[in-house]
Parts: C-alpha cells; structure tokens; sequence
C-alpha cells in the first residue's frame, strides 16, 4: 500500500502546522504528524514504562504510565496525606517523626530507583526531604513508604538521593553549610568561613531488606552542594558531586555566588573513606536524627531517635576528595553509561565541559594539581578535561543518555533539549520545551544500560499552554520520542506539585511484582481482629479500643454505646477482605482527623476523641460495593459520668424495651 | 499517491483493517496489555460448562471424599470460615449478606463449592444459581484467596454443619 497516512491529533489546529513551517517556538510546528498514535494507549491496556515523579513541594511522589502519561498513584511520603490517612492513623504518625518531633510537609525533589550492577532493579525508589533533611525508600511491591531517616549536620538536602550501582549506599549532601549539629550554632552568620561547614552523608542500605543507616559522613569545606553521580563500570568506587558558591557568600547568593570564573566538581573516592573507617580513622560525633521503620507484618511503623554519626575530615585524609574546576556555578553533574564520562553544566556558562575519569585518575597519579581548595588538591582544568561542547544552548541543567552513545541535556534559559554525541562532543539536535525545562529523564537514562526510547522534559512555566485556572498553573511533563535520529514531541501532560526530577524504568520489570493483599493468617498487628467473632470493645480507663472488622459491606460491631465525654476511642480496623483491589475507608464525623483507607488484609487505627454528647454516625469511604452505601454505623456519646453500660453489637435490630427507655 | 488525513487517532486501526491490513492495537508496537489474571468471560462455550461442577480445578475424584467426617479438617476449616466468612455468612439458614450455610451441601455438589470459594468470579460470570444468588444478593462474593488446605476445611467445616458425621 502506497497511501501516505496523516494522523493528526483531535486539536484540529494543528493541521495547519504539520504542513508548513511557521514561526518559531510555536508548540504546533514541534508536534509530528503521528504523535497521538505514538502516546496512545487503548483503554485496557497497559504502559511500557513506569515514571517515579517527585512532587516537589507537594512532598509526594507520583506514579505516571509512560506513553500514555496517566497517572495511577500519588504516593504519600514526607506530607500528610488526608486522602489515605498518612500522617493521621496511628500506624502511620511515627514515620513523619523528626528530631524536631512530628513534621507534617516537605519538599521532595529527587528520586532513584535502586540499581544493581548499575542497572534499574525495580526494587525500590528513594526520594529526598529537602527541607527538613531526610531520605525516603518506597517498596516497589507495595508502593508504600516503608523507611524515612533523618540525616544530621546537614541543612536544605537537595543534593540527594544518589545511589551507588549496587545500592551499597545512598549518599545526600547538604545544600547549606552550616556549623555541625555538635557545636554551638549561635554564631554570626557572617563567620561562614570559620564555622561553617558541608557534610556528605554515606548511608548503608541493606541488601535483602533495604535498611538504611548512616555508616559515615565527610566533613568537607563549607560550599553549597548541588547534583551528584557515583561512578559507575570503571568509575566505581567514586561520586562526582557539583558545588557552587565556592566563593563562601552568606548573603545574595545570586550575585556573590557567582563572581568565580569557575566552581568545582568534587570527585570523591568513597571507597578510600570506607577503608579509612574500617581502620577506625573516623571521629564519634554526637548528634540526634531519627529513623523511622514501617512494618509490613504488624502494619505498623516505629521511630527511634539515634545519637551518634561517624566523621571524616577531608582536610586529614587528601586522597579522599580532589577539586575539578568547572565552569560558572555547576548544577547538574551526570556519568554516561560507560562510567568514563563526567558531564558537568554551569547554570551561567556557555559550553559543556566533559570530564575524563581516566584522565582523573592519571592526573591524580601525577600530581597535576593547580593549588588547593580548603585542604583540597584542585586538579588542574585541562588535565581532566575529554573535551567542551560549545555553544550547546543557554544555562545547562542536567543531562541523561540513550543507549547510542548520546547525551540529551536541558537548557533552562533557552527552554530547550540538546541532544549530543558524548565522544564528539557535537550537537544533533535541539527541540523546544514549554517552557523552563529543569530536570529530564530517558528511561533507565541514568543507569549503565539506558533504554532510550522516550524522553520527558520536566517544565516550571505551563502559561498560555493550559486552560487557566487562577494565578497558579500547573507544572508540566512533556515528552518526547527518542528513537530516532530527531527528538519528536509526542504528549504534553500536567502533573502534581513541582515535577523536580524523574525517573523511568521498564514496566517489564516490575509490573509483576506488585502486592495484591495482605494476608489476614500472616496479619502481627497487636489489635487485629481475625473474624467478626473476634471483635469486641476493651476499656482501659478513658482510653477505649474498639477492635472492628469490615467487609463488603458492614463493619462489625457497627453499634456502640457507653462512650463517654472524655475518652479517647481507638477505632482499630481490620479489612477482612482477602481480594484484590477491595480496600475500605472509615471515618467519625465531626471529627478533627482525616480518613483511614485500609487494604485488604490489613489493620489501621483510627483515633477519636469525642468532642460532643449525642449520636456520631460513621461510615465507610471507599465506594465497595453495591451496598457501600449501607455500610455505616453509630455510636453513642453520653456525658463525662453517664452510666449507659458499654455494649456494642452488629446485626441486632430493634433493641429491648428497657434499653430504650434509658435516658 | 493518496494523501489521507484521519482526523483523531481512533480511526487508525480501523483504517488498516478497511485497506485490508491487519488488526492491530493504534498504538504499534505496544505490547498487549497481559490478561491472564483476568477472568474467561461469560461467552464461554456452554456446552463445555458444567453446572453441576462449576469451573475450577476440584472434581469429585479429586476430591475423593469419604462417608465419615474428618474432624480435624472440619475444625480447621471452622477457624477459617471464623476469619473470612463468616462475616458474610451465617451457620444458620439465614441470609445474612450472602446465604446462610445450614444444608447447602445438600443443595451443591462438593466440586461446585469448592470451586466456586476458590475460584468465584469466573463462577459468578457464568454459573447459573451463582448467578441467581447474586441477583438475591447484590454482592459478589469476594476472593477471599483461600488456599487449598482452607478450602479444603471449609468444605467439610459445611458438611458437619449440615450433620455428617
């Protein structure tokens, strides 16, 4: 067949464009023919690839199906989430705990999936707070923040979670120098130089579980800390990280940050510091953070406050860390998939250095330093250095890769892509973002075996893209089909909170895996109830547990009498549900908490402390089932002293006559 | 050459077939989305459907049941129906969301009530008095995932309900 098919997408404006060039920067001219056809996914049918995308200040993360662009989850990390009690069941109020106590926001800027032997293994995503300074793991099984742990003498943790490709460690650097959590930190602000310090924190995770702990921090000179990548095939071992504000500037940092020609990026050899901690080289610092552990069999999670961290100072150990400089205040800082490579992107510079791990190590054998930087050998530019990628674009951000040996990188000021080629260090291509792009992802696009094929740019700027809705607009994910040699735009999407970073892995890998229930028998909640026989209502004082079951579509006991002003009543529900995709809701009205949302299988407890005399309705949220509607109950409060018995009961209509009468 | 514009990419798939082309999904190259955990739908040939057995993996024989109760089985199979039945169902005659469970070994073969705890939304889409169960009820009767052994105990949990000794 001969017929040249033309497919345009519903938006009928844009046929016109699809057959003449216009003017540039016109989103109609940068959409191909068969976009719609390469984004589309058939009702019932599923994704190719998953996209992790932090929420920025919504401080979740969400879960994206990728052509497609539909969003199936919003993942609940470091804010509350009254929409599946996060935050608000009793089980779930220890893993928002700080040092500082109960924090209910964050800021989540950036996400990696675990790796093994540097490729994506769909075992876990992390996630970073970047205000209050912590590290998140989610359960690709379950899709549930299983561990959150605070990192110490660290302020503003936006240079994290970068993960080593066995996942040995996940490391976080602290955007603010500060004094150390250990000394007094009532000190001018203007001692930055003296007092001031940045820390790079290396936490251990656990092989079969994932645990996370702090295994040892270096003490490095005071900067700002910024992106980060570990090394990878031959470059394991080491992390290259970008720091700006070399200069140590404590006020207007957009002008005083950026007077050097030239910032660093500090390449660390982590391997070294683990040896010199294993020899017991590493000082005790005593500090307080908290780590916080959600447990699967009991549903539960806990918080423990630890009090200790391990340090290293760089200074002492000068083959630990060495200085590259990089032009104009590095930003993003990415290995290619060969490990050779080291892209730096100088927010404010006008080219691409691309550094050479080889040359590192041959300059680092020959001493080719060019002085120090706080106790830290510099290397010299030139000797790192692979090569420059000139006049890429304006205010280069952060670059991923395909598995051709290109580079695509982004360009916030000039809102566009770049794609490249990594040894030739020459440009392919360009397509335009709308608009502001920030981070970008391919799939897989930061591991040693990146996929390719798709491409998302995340966008800070949606005007004039979207209908409005008020002063505040989304922000936006646009993506892009890579396989060829040409970049095409094929969907634009908006998404939740600020889409900071992403990450894409292919669905292959771990659709498959993912919980469908929780089994009751394996159910180590401490007041599960396991079978409508079971529950019952237990007064300790003023305190009251109910221990109630739901099913489709009745909650047992669904009648309670004898609560009283004063109480506080623990509704602790267990879903004896055992199938897919059947999880009920609760809640009290008038009551100042959110919902619970319990999965099949599982308990989560509700707290309540009545805040009036009379007849409390509660119900359940979640629609059920036909009958979902029915499924309600009541309970009865009685003033402080009342002497109505506690009874509670499901399925017994029409009380007897004498307990009517009571008043 | 002909120059054809489709206007909404809904029309793709139809297009090929109109040209002679193969069905294909609109979005090549897009692997079929994976249906094995989906249930056969109630088009199933109804010569093949057998009523009295239900569909699942239990027959008779495999069954093998005896005469006498296996007291051990029917008190393990109590504690199971305790957690995940008997919410639903009373050990009475009396319906309670789904039918009371007094003599429904009398009303089903034993194969037909194992397969339709284990294996109850196929059943559900196809099965005659499943179906008429669900029009009395209004509620499917849910997965409870019960593993053989449960089911198992269950089912001679049910026949001591209805007096086998």
């Amino acid at each position: 067949m001969t017929s040249k098919i033309l497919t345009i997408a519903t938006g009928g404006a844009l046929i016109a464009s699809a057959l003449q060039s216009c003017k540039p920067k016109d989103t109609s001219n940068v959409v191909s023919g068969n976009a719609s056809v390469k984004a589309y996914v058939a009702p019932g049918k599923f994704d190719e690839v998953y996209n992790f995308v932090s929420g920025g200040f919504s401080g979740q993360m969400s879960v994206y199906g990728i052509p497609s662009g539909r969003l199936f989850r919003v993942i609940p990390v470091f804010s509350v989430d009254p929409e599946k009690g996060w935050g608000y069941s009793e089980e779930s109020k220890p893993m928002l705990n700080t040092s500082k106590g109960f924090i209910p926001w964050d800021d989540l800027h950036h996400v990696q999936l675990s790796k093994t032997n540097g490729d994506a293994d769909g075992r876990w995503v992390f996630g970073n707070a970047n205000n209050t300074p912590r590290i998140a793991r989610i359960s690709l099984k379950t899709y549930k923040t299983e561990e959150i742990i605070e990192i110490p003498n660290s302020a503003g943790n936006h240079s994290s979670p970068f993960l080593t490709e066995n996942t040995e460690y996940v490391v976080a650097g602290t955007r603010f120098s500060v004094p150390s959590d250990n000394v007094n930190g009532d000190v001018p602000i203007n001692t930055y130089k003296q007092n001031f310090k940045g820390y790079l924190s290396f936490i251990s995770v656990g092989k079969e579980d994932g645990k996370m702990d702090i295994a040892f921090q270096l003490e490095c000179p005071g900067v700002n800390f910024d992106l980060s990548r570990a090394g990878k095939g031959v470059s394991h071992g080491w992390f290259f990280f970008s720091c700006y504000n070399t200069e140590q500037a404590n006020t207007l940092l957009e002008v005083n940050a950026s007077q050097r020609d030239k910032d660093f990026i500090m390449a660390v050899n982590w391997k070294k510091a683990e040896e010199y901690i294993k020899a017991g080289k590493g000082r005790k610092e005593s500090v307080k953070y908290a780590h916080n552990v959600w447990d699967e069999s009991t549903h539960t999670s806990t918080s423990e406050i630890k009090n200790e961290v391990t340090v290293l100072n760089v200074k002492d150990f000068p083959d630990i860390c060495y200085m590259m400089p990089c032009p104009k205040s590095p930003h993003g800082c990415d290995v290619d998939p060969t490990g050779e490579y080291i892209v730096g992107s100088g927010k404010l510079a006008a080219l691409l250095p691309v550094f050479s791990y080889s040359k590192i190590l041959k300059a680092i054998e020959s001493k080719s330093f060019d002085g120090e930087y706080e106790g830290v050998p510099v290397l010299k530019y030139e000797s790192v250095l692979h090569g420059e990628v000139k006049k890429p674009g304006l205010g280069p951000l952060h670059t991923e890769f395909d598995a051709k040996g290109n580079a695509y990188t982004s360009f916030f000021v000039s809102s566009e892509i770049v794609k490249w080629n990594v040894k030739e260090l020459k440009v392919i291509d360009r397509a335009p973002t709308f608009y502001s792009v920030g981070h970008l992802c391919t799939v897989e696009g930061d591991s040693k075996n990146p996929t390719g094929k798709y491409l998302i740019a995340y966008n800070k700027i949606t005007k004039d893209r979207y209908l409005p809705t008020g002063p505040e607009l989304c922000q936006s994910a646009q993506l892009f089909d890579i396989s060829g040699e040409k970049m095409e735009m094929i969907l634009d999407f908006p998404t939740i909170g600020e889409p900071h970073y992403a990450q894409m892995i292919l669905a292959d890998k771990i659709k498959n895996n993912s919980t469908k229930i929780y089994k009751i028998d394996e159910n180590k909640h401490p007041y599960v109830t396991k079978g409508e026989k079971e529950s019952k209502i237990v007064r300790e004082g003023n305190k009251v547990h109910v221990y109630m079951t739901c099913v489709r579509s009745h909650f047992a006991p669904d009648n309670i009498e004898g609560i009283k002003m004063g109480d506080e009543v623990y509704f602790h529900v267990t879903n004896l549900e055992q199938d897919w995709d059947v999880p009920h809701g609760f809640a009290v009205k008038g009551d100042a908490n959110a919902e619970l949302l319990i999965m099949p299988g599982e308990t989560q407890t509700y707290k309540w402390v009545p805040n009036g005399v009379g007849i409390v309705p509660l119900y359940c949220t979640d629609f059920c089932s036909a009958l979902h509607q029915e499924m309600q109950g009541y309970v009865r409060v009685s003033p402080a002293g009342s002497n109505v018995p506690l009874t509670w009961s499901v399925g017994t209509n029409l009380p007897k006559a004498e307990e009517t009468a009571t008043k | 050459m002909k120059k054809i514009i489709v206007i909404a990419s809904f029309f793709v798939s139809a297009l090929l077939i109109s040209c002679g082309g193969e069905e294909k999904p609109a979005a090549q190259g897009q692997e079929a989305a994976t249906t094995e955990e989906q249930p056969a739908m109630a088009e199933a040939n109804p010569e093949s459907y057998d009523p009295k057995r239900g569909e699942g993996k239990w027959t008779a024989e495999l069954l093998a049941l005896t005469e006498t109760l296996d007291a051990a089985k029917a008190d393990a199979g109590e504690k199971a129906s305790n957690v995940k039945c008997s919410s639903c169902h009373k050990y009475t005659d009396e319906r309670l969301v789904g039918p009371g469970w007094k003599d429904v070994t009398k009303r089903r073969t034993p194969e037909w009530l194992m397969n339709f705890i284990t294996n109850p939304d196929p059943m559900l889409d196809k099965d005659p008095e499943a179906q008429a169960m669900l029009e009395l009820c209004l509620v499917r009767m849910p997965n409870q995932n019960l593993t053989d052994d449960e089911a198992r105990g269950i089912l001679e949990f049910m026949r001591k309900n209805d007096g086998v000794k």
